[in-house]
């Protein structure tokens, strides 16, 4: 029994860092801020949630505290990703060339 | 603004959230401990009077508490799926993205429950909430089909709006 909890945890683990090699792919492939925070702050969610059910399966012991950090990260990680994307776009960081529309900064011209 | 009674039964509730969550973390019942817990939690909630938690204008009727359990059933069906549709586009040789920020509009009145949709918005990837002022969110997305009209951009929040309308208002 301990075994099959031993190999589910193991792929849940190997789930999770795919998830976070494609987060870090993202955060070298994106051609601005906004985009390199959408792929690789929150890409990693899903990543690190894997991860913390995964060793949540090989050490069932350790399940309320992975338990907090989960609860921790969901709602401390969009915090920080909205924070560093309005900063950004307050300073009037470069966006891509790509960016087709920016409804943001055409109220806030509108105001000023 | 809620009633006062709403208000002393959500410091109560934040008291007690604080408390379970000292416990866990110490996972113990030493009398030393408990007492600490209750002292730091009651001032922890005394100096954030005003501030938001889980449960600050959270509804507690059936139909609240049953739209809290889809809303997270939601939520990580969502994560699941734009977590594959974002792996897509980063792996894809072409990198196919057209980002822009684009304004929607909310029904939500609660700042609790704006505070949860645009957390949801940002958590969820593909979408970032950049702003918000009032009623409007400014919601920067990874790929934006050109041809969406206006009143499609709704679309980015109805999914969770509709759960949190119920349990937040």
């Amino acid at each position: 029994m301990s075994e099959l909890l031993d190999i589910i945890g193991a792929l849940l683990l190997l789930a999770g860092s795919i998830f976070l090699f494609l987060g870090s792919l993202g955060l070298l492939r994106m051609p601005d801020v906004f985009n390199r925070i959408q792929a690789g702050t929150k890409a990693t969610t899903l990543g690190t949630l894997l991860v913390l059910i995964g060793t949540a399966f090989i050490h069932p012991d350790w399940g309320f505290k992975l338990l907090l950090i989960g609860v921790f990260l969901l709602f401390t990680n969009p915090l920080s990703s909205q924070v560093l994307a309005n900063a950004a776009h307050r300073s009037h960081v470069t966006k891509s060339k790509l960016t087709t529309l920016d409804q943001l900064a055409e109220d806030r011209e509108e105001n000023s | 603004m809620p009633a006062p009674d709403n208000k002393k039964r959500d410091l109560l509730i934040l008291i007690i959230t604080l408390f379970l969550f000292w416990l866990l973390l110490n996972g113990s019942l030493a009398v030393d401990v408990i007492v600490t817990g209750i002292v730091v939690s009651a001032l922890i909630t005394v100096l954030f009077y005003q501030g938001l938690s889980f449960f600050t204008e959270l509804r507690l009727t059936p139909a609240a508490i049953l739209a809290g359990f889809r809303y997270y059933v939601y939520f990580f069906g969502e994560l699941l799926r734009s977590n594959l549709k974002m792996a897509k586009i980063v792996i894809t040789p072409s990198l196919p993205i057209q980002p822009a920020i684009v304004r929607v509009r909310t029904r939500l009145k609660s700042r609790m429950g704006r505070l949860m949709l645009a957390n949801s918005i940002t958590l969820t990837p593909g979408t970032l909430t950049v702003d918000m002022q009032g009623e409007w969110l400014y919601i920067h997305c990874v790929y934006r089909d050109e041809t969406a009209k206006e009143q499609d951009t709704h679309d980015l929040i109805a999914g969770f709006e509709s759960y949190l309308e119920v349990m937040y208002g």
